[in-house]
């Protein structure tokens, strides 16, 4: 009797701990947004006097629907980004586990030391002069992909042992090619960590700030991380259409995570805990 | 031998390719350039010039100083607190999964916002945390404006954002800790604080190992947050090794911003390999 007392004494108050610590931020954006720009200076954590929900409209227009733009550029660069990490990703996954050579254990090294070291910022941006891919999307692409590969191929590799070598045997005994058999065999296993991938991939480059800031100045082609930043000085001191900004740039991270929850966790703690 | 003609290497070397040109290739130039002069057209060789001036001008070697603190500061900070959440959450209770998720969210969530964010609540006069401190009778704080307390304060706010994936990584790490060992400890009298001591602690130790090394890692390469927060100040308080690489940058500095990308690169892997190599002998033990 006494021992569940407490259990449930413990259950509420580190239910109200966590919440205060960790959603008080998320309430006071939220309501911040609604203010109007008198109330929102007040910074307090309080309801709006008026309920302002044309915040949202007038974050939208301003500079021409900028917003709007900004999140076109951001979904293209993600997209592209992710579809490219799976298709060379995974074969890459599939070849490194498999092979128990030099070349193997050599593209592993190279691919696990871009885990730690920081990327280079001045030379990558000559490189991409010289292709004449600076300030344009695809250079933006091809980067991001780089600077994920490491990531994802590690987590392709590490769920490959887990995929039987007797399917592939099979399938070359019955003459299917190696590009066939991974395609309509290996590939369709690997959907579990593909989908893994997929979300942890989006978020990351959705959220990037530091390589547009770099790799993609300019206002065509502007990302919805460089907008926000940039409204921190153009908004003045309109704390509401600023936090209006953020809370629109939140929402899709936010409909992810409800409906991905369990795929986001067990995708980090995995890729940690194996490599 | 025949097995390794199945597996053709063409398989990889898409990924190779892409990680060679935009990754490897730009570090190993990295070298060169950072002991130039540079304006991406033209260069003149200056030897260390570069680096003398990092260590030696104070505004940059000030950022050595910051970065190691910060590093160290974050790293520790979400080590311990993601321990003590990941024990709690690894109990009985009914809203585990609900408090795992409000702990965990944040990590989605953009930078940029919630350096936005934190900056209105630790507004000096009007923000919610000075108003939390006087209403406890305590004097209010400069959290961002105050040369000594500045780099603490967004360091709090990392941690905030992202104690989330540390715990989470512990958790999976405790949960796959046999439940064998706790009901033999329960047999032979062990009470809870020594379950967690002597079998939660030493057997969750490659999830710690992999804290440490991932928040290590991001500790040492951060920006975008500090830089939403102060921008480097207040004067060169909070700057760190990235935000000196972006403001030389931003000047038109590039060899100098170079080389601290390249001293950023040393600092990691002087750091970070012997590190790991440490954890990973003792993990073995």
């Amino acid at each position: 009797m006494k021992n569940k007392g407490m259990a449930k004494f413990i259950n509420i108050i580190a239910l109200i701990v966590f919440s205060v610590i960790f959603i008080t931020p998320f309430a006071f954006m939220f309501l911040m947004s609604l203010k109007d720009k008198r109330d929102a200076n007040l910074m307090r954590l309080t309801l709006p006097a008026v309920w302002h929900f044309d915040n949202y409209l007038k974050v939208l227009q301003y500079n021409h629907y900028q917003v709007l733009t900004a999140f076109r550029n951001s979904i293209i660069l993600t997209l592209f980004s992710v579809v490219i990490l799976i298709a060379i990703c995974s074969t890459a996954g599939f070849i490194i586990q498999r092979r128990h050579d030099t070349f193997s254990r050599t593209a592993n090294s190279v691919i696990l030391a871009g885990l730690i070291v920081p990327a280079s910022i001045l030379p990558t941006i000559w490189i991409l002069q010289q292709l004449h891919l600076y300030k344009t999307m695809p250079g933006m692409i091809f980067v991001e992909i780089a600077i994920n590969i490491p990531f994802t191929v590690m987590l392709y590799r590490s769920y490959m042992a887990s995929v039987p070598v007797e399917l592939e045997e099979a399938a070359r005994i019955d003459g299917c090619s190696p590009f066939l058999t991974f395609l309509r065999i290996i590939f369709p296993l690997l959907q579990p960590v593909s989908a893994t991938i997929i979300i942890l991939n989006s978020v990351t480059i959705f959220n990037d700030f530091t390589n547009p800031l770099y790799f993609l100045p300019g206002s065509k082609n502007v990302t919805v991380q460089l907008t926000l930043y940039n409204f921190i000085s153009q908004s003045g001191n309109s704390y509401n259409l600023l936090f209006s900004d953020a809370i629109l740039i939140t929402i899709p991270m936010f409909i992810l995570f409800v409906f991905f929850n369990k795929k986001i966790i067990a995708g980090m703690s995995a890729g940690a805990v194996k490599g | 031998m025949k097995k390794n003609a199945v597996y053709s290497i063409w398989f990889a070397v898409p990924a190779l390719v892409v990680f060679s040109i935009f990754f490897v290739i730009p570090m190993l130039i990295s070298f060169f350039f950072s002991l130039t002069v540079w304006n991406l057209k033209s260069f003149t060789f200056c030897g260390f010039d570069n680096f003398r001036l990092f260590f030696t001008e104070h505004s940059m070697n000030l950022s050595v100083r910051n970065t190691f603190v910060y590093a160290a500061v974050t790293c520790s900070a979400k080590l311990i607190l993601s321990f003590f959440i990941a024990i709690l959450l690894s109990g009985s209770l009914k809203t585990k999964n609900i408090l795992r998720s409000i702990v965990f969210f944040p990590t989605l969530v953009s930078t940029i916002a919630v350096g936005i964010t934190f900056s209105a609540l630790m507004h000096p006069s009007k923000g919610l945390f000075n108003i939390l401190l006087q209403s406890l009778g305590i004097a209010p704080v400069d959290w961002l404006g105050n040369t000594k307390l500045a780099l603490l304060s967004v360091a709090f706010t990392d941690v905030w954002k992202g104690v989330g994936v540390a715990t989470v990584i512990f958790l999976a790490g405790i949960q796959s800790i046999s439940r064998d060992y706790y009901e033999a400890a329960v047999i032979d009298g062990a009470n809870y604080m020594q379950q967690i001591y002597f079998i939660t602690l030493p057997l969750s130790k490659p999830a710690r190992n992999s804290i440490i090394i991932l928040a290590l890692i991001g500790g040492l390469k951060s920006f975008d947050l500090i830089w939403t927060m102060t921008g480097g100040g207040p004067g060169f308080a909070t700057d760190v090794l990235a935000s000196v690489i972006y403001k030389q940058y931003a000047a038109g500095f590039y060899g100098l911003s170079t080389a601290g990308n390249v001293i950023m690169f040393i600092f990691i892997t002087v750091i970070v390999l012997p590190l790991q190599q440490y954890l990973i002998k003792k993990e073995e033990q």
